[in-house]
């Protein structure tokens, strides 16, 4: 009996403001503990909220960039229950009406086809703080500074079928916050963070199963392998004749499984209601055109266009746009060095290798989008072989200065004076009389021969095309 | 020849006339503030209307009024002793809501209020008693013990903001400030024989006012006079960008306004506030006022406020509703009350709510938390959220053809402590007149009348949205004409 | 509509109150004779009528994202029943 499996994704990625959602106190990581949460963070008797321009400006960037509707009418509510990382006993969230309404993503597959993903909603809320269970005499310590940092919820449709897309999905969300610059993604600092809901049923059944979300998910590898565990745990529970629970699964990735979350049982019952601490978002036209106005060109559309003007292989297009800077980085050298092919060739080739030898990020690079583009100029016009460029870009790569500079210090110009190879052919011809007889009498192979030996004499920097050229006429029976 | 005219009590003495002698220099806020402390001291051990007292902190304020005004600074607030409810925050001091679960909370800031009747001048003698967390109308839910009525201290001063009405009352502070939710300014005004006025909700800042219905709750002031009341309006009211709900509304000048003359103005009297319910007394003394108007030259028309009877069912659900979630902060783990030794985490949420609240604080979060709950929500709070607009709809037509609504604040004078704490629904009912304009969300003012018994009556009026200058008006011109507002309690 | 002993205990759970069996008695009844009350609201006919979530027809004004306020963590902490290392402290929390 073969299973199907269904995904949904909810996705909150912390937005990058410098202020909490409806406080001013920063949002910094990584300050001492409760030093970033004022009075309203704390939730101290009479404090109230207001809202922060640039979170619903964020908010709005990503609706459109995932071609959503934007609410021009939105609510924030209470979402009510008690916990101490909670400081109001609620969390101030939206709830019937969010921001950003149905939109949508496209993912590649494995095979290289398309596959679009619909995102149901997104929200605001605010974040919560942090509980430290390093032990203080048996008790917890709360810390409050992350409490009011501004989260946007983004909800998937249950439109995934495997680990595999969910991570697609994971992948192309966490590409787009970062690419529109709404967050910096951090999923190690839980500036990203992934919970999944999963269930099987019989393939052809139209019925969805019963559910379960996982969480504590904070990398894409415990993402796929949470769910291929989960997957297969659901599969087992209904093959062996029991039933799936709805809970809470947390996936412990030292033992690699997922396990119940030991709270009591009872039913949430969050008591959602409009927060009458804040009024109506409305949003008119001119502020949705204004937040969406700097707008980059996106993920999709930049790799589309890559394929069409460049000529550039889908796989070659997606590694291009993985992010933002390596996409820019990318055009610059292509219009640094005239030739887009080359460029692609060199960024994701030489570039990305040494790149991830030395574990740095794009905008780490010693090399610049200039300096690349140059070196590939040098290749265009014949100055260097492509084979002395590689040595060029690991001397530009250790700062010898730029493609020109290393070329002239190391005395790599490429020799195309066809009056100085054919001396050099001469001589190595003349030196090796055995040789040319065999070429002569049809021994094709021996050929390669005199191209490295011509090689080896003019120490690389020989035009091979030209020495090919020159070395047939010379050989000529 | 001359006649010994013998001169008015500092403490019998308006706010305007008491600023005109901090200024000739004739009087310094320091003695002022000594004379109002020591009546303090003398007479609220017999009516509990303060929860905190501060002396010290109260004449450090007076003596840098005075030098203000010796430099020809200040307004007419500068130096003026008046006192807070303690729902409002104030730095430094004790802000206990009238709880025992802030007992122990001093406030780490002012409250907006607060902070511009400072920066206006005014000396804050102490905080007063309230219901805890200000739910109930007769002050007998605080922690620090009931307040009495000045009047006869057999009786409850109204509530929930009954500590500033007793203590205005009594003459033991020169005004203070209140909070109404469903009546909490207007009815211990009525209760008490003073003037209380609640504005338009957005006009004066919630922030800093511990919240117990966020769509409710407005701060104004409790006095003697219509004209005390525009005075420390003047300073209360304005928008502040710390309150989303805070309206971008400029502030007239109220006292300005206090000269217009009411002729032709148009009185509506809802039938609804004259039925069933309404002590006779109470109603003939409504009714004396109501012709005095007449003589002044207003006009009487007769209107309904069809769903004013639903005003209670619905107050009774949204209120509740907003305080269950509101009072949800108080877990005993940042400030306020923390139960011994707690077993684990949810014995110290449980344990320390129960200690630290009251019972009816209790039974309010619990309706609240019922009528939010899943399967309840559509029945019980959409439904009231629906009326809630088909109350305010009344008074939106009523205003097509009035310019204000009078009627009575409460439907009784002043009833026995004790009388009602046994009975929540009774005691509900007692703000069967004030509700509807906390949901509408409307300013209203209650002003003293004629008593009956020897106990004050309370006329309410009720005004369009942000229209507290016309009411003042309206309050101060039969103020004028009448003395009723004069009147003083025995001195205890 | 009526609130018995269970319905009670449930919604004190939701709110996290501790109430003693004297009291979960009296709650029953106060509560059911409050929702008597509240029962009249029951005979108005809403049906096309916009719920009233505030009185007055504001939006939502919006603040600059500018950090504004300074840190006040001793000040806070110093009315905090208990607290280490800058940390509030709460019995263990299990997850």
């Amino acid at each position: 009996m073969a299973w199907e499996t269904v995904i949904g994704l909810e996705i909150h990625t912390q937005l990058a403001t410098r202020s909490k959602i409806f406080s001013g106190a920063p949002t910094t990581f990584g300050a001492a503990p409760n030093t970033q949460a004022c009075a309203i963070d704390l939730g101290l008797p009479g404090v109230l909220p207001v809202l922060n321009r640039q979170a619903v400006v964020l908010a709005v960037r990503f609706g459109r960039a995932i071609e959503a509707e934007i609410a021009e009418r939105s609510i924030f509510a209470r979402k009510n229950y008690f916990y101490p990382d909670l400081p109001k006993g609620y969390q101030i969230s939206q709830y019937e009406l969010p921001v950003v309404g149905r939109g949508r993503v496209t993912i590649v597959l494995d095979d290289g086809s398309l596959k679009t993903i619909g995102v149901t909603r997104a929200h605001l809320e605010e974040d919560a703080g942090k509980s430290l269970h390093e032990d203080f005499h048996g008790l917890t310590g709360i810390d409050l500074n992350r409490a009011g940092t501004p989260l946007l919820e983004i909800v998937s449709e249950p439109d995934m079928r495997s680990a595999k897309e969910a991570v697609a999905y994971a992948r192309k969300i966490h590409q787009i916050v970062r690419w529109i610059g709404i967050s910096d993604g951090n999923m190690q600092e839980g500036s990203f963070r992934v919970d999944a809901n999963v269930s099987v049923r019989r393939e052809g059944e139209a019925r969805l199963g019963t559910r379960t979300e996982l969480k504590n998910l904070n990398s894409f590898r415990f993402l796929e392998k949470a769910i291929t565990f989960e997957v297969e745990r659901q599969i087992e529970l209904i093959e062996a004749g029991s039933r799936v629970v709805q809970e809470t699964r947390l996936y412990d990735p030292e033992r690699d499984e997922t396990r119940s979350m030991r709270t009591k049982e009872e039913a949430n019952d969050y008591r959602y209601f409009p927060d009458p601490d804040l009024l109506p978002l409305v949003l008119d036209t001119a502020f949705i055109e204004q937040a969406a106005a700097d707008l980059p060109e996106l993920p999709d559309a930049k790799r589309e266009r890559f394929r069409t003007a460049y000529g550039h292989t889908e796989y070659d297009a997606s590694l291009l746009t993985a992010n933002r800077e390596l996409a820019d980085y990318f055009e610059a050298v292509a219009a640094a060095g005239g030739d887009a092919k080359l460029a692609a060739n060199w960024v994701n080739g030489e570039l990305a290798a040494a790149l991830n030898r030395d574990g740095r990020e794009m905008t780490e690079s010693p090399v610049s989008a200039e300096m690349l583009g140059g070196l590939i100029t040098r290749i265009r016009d014949n100055t260097i072989s492509g084979k002395l460029a590689k040595q060029v870009f690991e001397a530009m790569w250790n700062g010898e200065g730029d493609a020109d500079a290393v070329i002239a210090a190391r005395g790599l110009k490429q020799l195309t004076d066809s009056g100085e190879i054919e001396r050099i052919i001469d001589a190595i011809v003349a030196a090796n009389p055995e040789q040319a007889a065999q070429y002569r009498s049809g021994k094709d192979k021996v050929f390669g021969f005199f191209v490295g030996q011509v090689m080896k004499a003019s120490k690389g920097k020989a035009n091979p095309q030209q020495v090919n050229e020159l070395l047939k006429a010379r050989l000529k029976p | 020849m001359a006649y010994h005219i013998e001169p008015k009590p500092l403490h019998e003495l308006t706010i305007a006339e008491l600023a005109q002698r901090l200024r000739g220099g004739k009087l310094t806020s320091v003695e002022l503030t000594h004379h109002y402390l020591e009546r303090i001291k003398r007479l609220d051990p017999q009516l509990n209307a303060f929860v905190t007292v501060a002396a010290d902190a109260a004449l450090a304020a007076a003596t840098h009024a005075d030098a203000r005004l010796a430099r020809g600074e200040g307004g007419p607030l500068t130096g003026i002793p008046i006192a807070h409810k303690d729902i409002f925050c104030t730095r430094g001091l004790r802000t206990s809501c009238g709880s025992r679960m802030l007992d122990n909370f001093i406030a780490p800031y002012d409250a907006t209020a607060v902070e511009r009747l400072a920066a206006a001048g005014a000396v804050v003698l102490g905080k007063t008693n309230m219901d805890e967390f200000a739910m109930g109308s007769s002050n007998e839910t605080s922690f620090y013990g009931p307040v009495k009525n000045p009047w006869d201290l057999d009786r409850v001063p109204g509530g929930s903001s009954g500590g500033s009405a007793a203590a205005v009352a009594a003459r033991l502070c020169a005004a203070a400030t209140g909070t109404d939710t469903g009546g909490s300014i207007r009815q211990p005004a009525a209760l008490c024989g003073i003037t209380g006025i609640k504005p338009t909700y957005g006009r004066v800042s919630r922030w800093g006012m511990i919240a117990f219905a966020s769509s409710l709750d407005q701060a104004g002031p409790m006095t003697r006079s219509a004209e005390d009341a525009a005075l420390l309006l003047q300073a209360m009211a304005g928008f502040d960008p710390r309150d989303s709900t805070s309206a971008e509304e400029a502030v007239p000048d109220y006292g300005a306004q206090l000269g217009t003359d009411l002729a032709g103005l148009r009185i509506g009297l809802p039938r609804e506030y004259f039925g069933a319910g309404l002590d006779a007394g109470v109603a003939a003394s409504i009714q004396g006022a109501i012709r005095e108007y007449e003589r002044l030259g207003a006009r009487i028309i007769d209107i309904s406020l069809p769903n004013s009877p639903l005003s209670v069912p619905v107050y009774y659900v949204v209120a509740p509703a907003e305080c269950s979630s509101n009072l949800a902060r108080f877990d005993g783990v940042r400030y306020g009350h923390r139960c011994e030794a707690p077993r684990d985490l949810e014995d110290l949420y449980k344990c320390s709510r129960a200690e630290g609240f009251g019972s009816e604080v209790k039974r309010r979060i619990m309706i609240g938390t019922y009528a939010l709950s899943a399967g309840y929500y559509d029945a019980y709070y959409l439904k009231a959220q629906q009326i809630r607009h088909l109350i305010s709809d009344d008074f939106r037509r009523a205003f097509e053809q009035v310019d204000v609504i009078m009627g009575p604040t409460s439907p009784t004078t002043a009833f026995p402590l004790g009388a009602k704490m046994d009975d929540p629904v009774a005691m509900y009912l007692n703000d069967i007149y004030t509700i509807a304009t906390n949901l509408a969300g409307l300013p209203g003012i209650s002003i003293p009348v004629a008593p009956v018994d020897g106990m004050p009556v309370g006329l309410q009026i009720i005004g369009d949205y942000f229209q507290e200058g016309r009411l003042l008006n309206i309050a101060h011109r039969l103020q004028q004409a009448t003395d009723w507002h004069l009147a003083a309690p025995p001195e205890v | 509509m009526s609130l018995d002993r269970a319905d009670v205990e449930k919604i004190a759970h939701l709110a996290r109150l501790a109430l003693s069996e004297s009291e979960t008695e009296r709650y029953a009844l106060d509560l059911s004779n409050i929702l008597g009350l509240v029962e009249a609201m029951g005979a108005v006919d809403t049906a096309g009528v916009t719920p009233m979530a505030h009185p007055l027809h504001m939006a939502q004004r919006l603040r600059a994202d500018e950090p504004t306020e300074p840190d006040q963590r001793a000040l806070f902490q110093s009315i905090a029943p208990l607290t280490e290392e800058g940390l509030y402290l709460v019995p263990r929390v299990i997850e």
